[in-house]
């Protein structure tokens, strides 16, 4: 908004300066009428906003070198990292069994790929599969929920309470009821990740605005034709903030459970690979869920802009 | 014609169960009637119960006791009057297109509900479109409504509110946030709106001048619990211009509504009062 109150500024400025002289134009650009007072105030307006325009345009330019240094900065800081590792392990001569190298590291990941390739894919099916899963289960669960005053007051201690169960305790029953494996590794990372998806659909919903409610209802809509007209748009925002945190939530799960009780897996494949103290092996392990993890994290923060871009601007609406 | 439009009998409007202490009193037997294609403003100090009579009138609230009819059915049936309303807030969804925001009613109210996805695109738009060219937002229908101004907003507001041809349209103080030249435009561009749709109107404002520049007739209210005080035909001649807002013969009504509503504040003063009276009770003692 502001940015494009700047650049009409930038366009009627010029026109304004170039005319300032005549009457007529002092009286289009100020509103408060043709008195001598205004026509000096129309006069040094443009005055102002001539030499505002440059900064503007510069802005934009600068904006793009902005973005361009942002990301070349983190490229470095990433790249330092590994070198400040490296070095670290060489001067402090670390021993490759408790902080291997990262070339080390890098070494085994392209020796060891394609055995590694078929458990990176376990991973990601049981966390996409889990996520999926869990993020329609809270969708559905936060509608109810938000939906009404009085489910929400019913359930929500219970939600609390299931949420708060620290995660790890749940796995050694779901493989009592299901077996070690895909399901557990799955029914994990949905667990974990329900909870805020229904929390931030159901304060999404909650936060219809009242007057609109009303605007609706004195037409005669239905509940169900407020939730899907005015409801459900109105939580899309708070959804796909929730899908970020959801994500990175069932890969926690899902390896959680795969260190516990499975034979496949990149969980697994760490917790075989400490027992045989390949260090360098749990850490490559470690490595692709990262690179994994923000793969998916970069997904669904595009398709939340893609679906939710109103939002950003929205609420200024909505505060202004 | 022999019965109003709208006819509130001895309606009683109590928040909270009656015998508890916190229970207030909206509407203590209030009577109200409207006839048909009448503008009619309500008027009176804050907290009088003026929209609590909007809501009572929009299904929004059941009475106490006492009953609400409009169009000569109990409000809250099945059979509803088409109704059409407007607040302060213009509350536009911002994922929609503002021509979508004002066709909001069609896809909701019936007969046009069941011809919605048939016609969205054309019928449908075609009167959005010419509702929006009425109220001055010709080309303004592919916009968000964040690239709008507050006024352009109310404009596409009472748009949506008038979209369905609404026999009844309710207005929650809806020129409120305005300044006073896009507020006084918007006057005008409302009885314009009134005269070729011909709706019957309840507005609830704070501004007299805007209801004796508008309504038909003006109801002043009583204080907490609300009664109508005093009701007020406005008999200037349409269509009404600003410059008229402004001769003797309105300012001279604008001034007997100010002492009438003067007046229905003053019955709250005592309770204003009496931290003063015991204030001097106080240096009584105090000397």
């Amino acid at each position: 908004m502001n940015t494009a109150t700047t650049i009409d500024d930038a366009l009627t400025a010029p026109a304004g300066a170039s005319s300032a002289a005549s009457p007529t134009s002092t009286g289009a650009a100020s509103s408060t009428g043709p008195s001598p007072a205004a026509a000096t105030a129309s006069v040094t307006t443009p005055r102002i906003t001539t030499p505002a325009m440059k900064p503007a345009a510069r802005k934009r330019s600068f904006k793009l070198s902005r973005k361009l240094r942002q990301r070349m900065l983190s490229a470095i800081a990433i790249v330092s990292m590994f070198a400040l590792w490296e070095l670290a392990c060489i001067v402090f001569n670390i021993s490759g069994l408790i902080l291997p190298r990262p070339s080390a590291i890098f070494a085994v990941l392209l020796e060891k790929g394609p055995l590694l390739w078929p458990h990176a894919m376990q991973t990601l099916y049981t966390t996409i599969t889990g996520f999926a899963l869990g993020v329609l289960a809270g969708v559905v669960i936060g509608m109810i929920i938000g939906s009404s005053r009085f489910a929400y007051d019913v359930a929500y201690p219970l939600l609390v309470g299931f949420s708060s169960i620290p995660k790890v305790a749940v796995v050694p029953i779901f493989v009592v009821w299901f077996g070690a494996g895909t399901v557990p590794a799955i029914l994990t990372s949905m667990v974990i990740c329900t909870f805020p998806v229904v929390v931030n659909v159901a304060t999404g919903l909650a936060h219809t605005e009242p007057e609109l409610q009303d605007v609706l209802k004195v037409l005669g809509a239905r509940k169900l034709d407020i939730l899907w007209n005015v409801g459900l748009p109105r939580a899309l925002p708070y959804l796909f903030a929730s899908l970020k945190i959801a994500i990175t939530l069932a890969f926690v799960g899902t390896v959680l459970s795969e260190t516990v009780a499975a034979n496949k897996g990149i969980g697994n494949v760490m917790i075989i690979a400490s027992g045989n103290f390949d260090v360098p092996l749990v850490f490559a392990g470690l490595f692709i869920l990262a690179a994994m993890g923000i793969m998916l994290y970069v997904i669904s923060s595009l398709v939340e802009q893609r679906v939710t871009g109103w939002a950003a601007r929205g609420n200024e609406v909505a505060m202004g | 014609m022999n019965q109003p439009f709208i006819d509130l009998r001895d309606v009683t409007v109590r928040f909270g169960a009656a015998d508890s202490e916190t229970s207030t009193l909206a509407l203590d037997r209030t009577d109200l009637r409207i006839d048909t294609g009448d503008f009619v403003a309500l008027v009176g100090p804050s907290g009088c119960g003026k929209s609590t009579i909007l809501k009572l009138i929009g299904g929004l609230l059941s009475p106490s006791s006492g009953g609400v009819i409009v169009d000569g059915r109990e409000v809250g049936g099945p059979h509803r009057t088409r109704i059409g309303l407007a607040f302060q807030n213009p509350t536009m969804l911002p994922w929609l297109t503002v021509r979508e925001n004002v066709m909001m009613p069609l896809k909701i109210v019936e007969p046009f509900r069941q011809h919605y996805r048939a016609k969205k695109k054309g019928e449908y738009a075609e009167r959005a479109d010419a509702l929006l060219a009425q109220v001055g937002l010709t080309g303004m229908g592919d916009k968000r409504p964040w690239q709008l101004s507050g006024g352009m907003l109310q404009r596409a507001s009472l748009c949506r509110a008038l979209v369905h041809e609404p026999q009844l349209l309710l207005l929650d103080e809806p020129f409120g946030a305005l300044d006073q030249f896009t507020r006084e435009e918007l006057w005008g561009t409302m009885q314009n709106l009134w005269m070729t749709q011909r709706p019957t109107v309840l507005l609830v404002t704070h501004d007299l001048r805007e209801a004796a520049y508008l309504a038909t007739r003006i109801c002043v209210m009583s204080a907490r619990p609300g009664r109508i005080l005093e009701e007020r035909n406005v008999e200037f001649p349409r269509p009404r211009s600003i410059e008229m807002s402004y001769a003797p013969e309105c300012a001279e009504l604008v001034q007997a509504l100010r002492l009438r509503i003067a007046e229905a504040r003053s019955d709250l003063s005592p309770r204003t009062t009496e931290p003063s009276v015991s204030l001097v009770g106080a240096e009584k003692e105090a000397a």
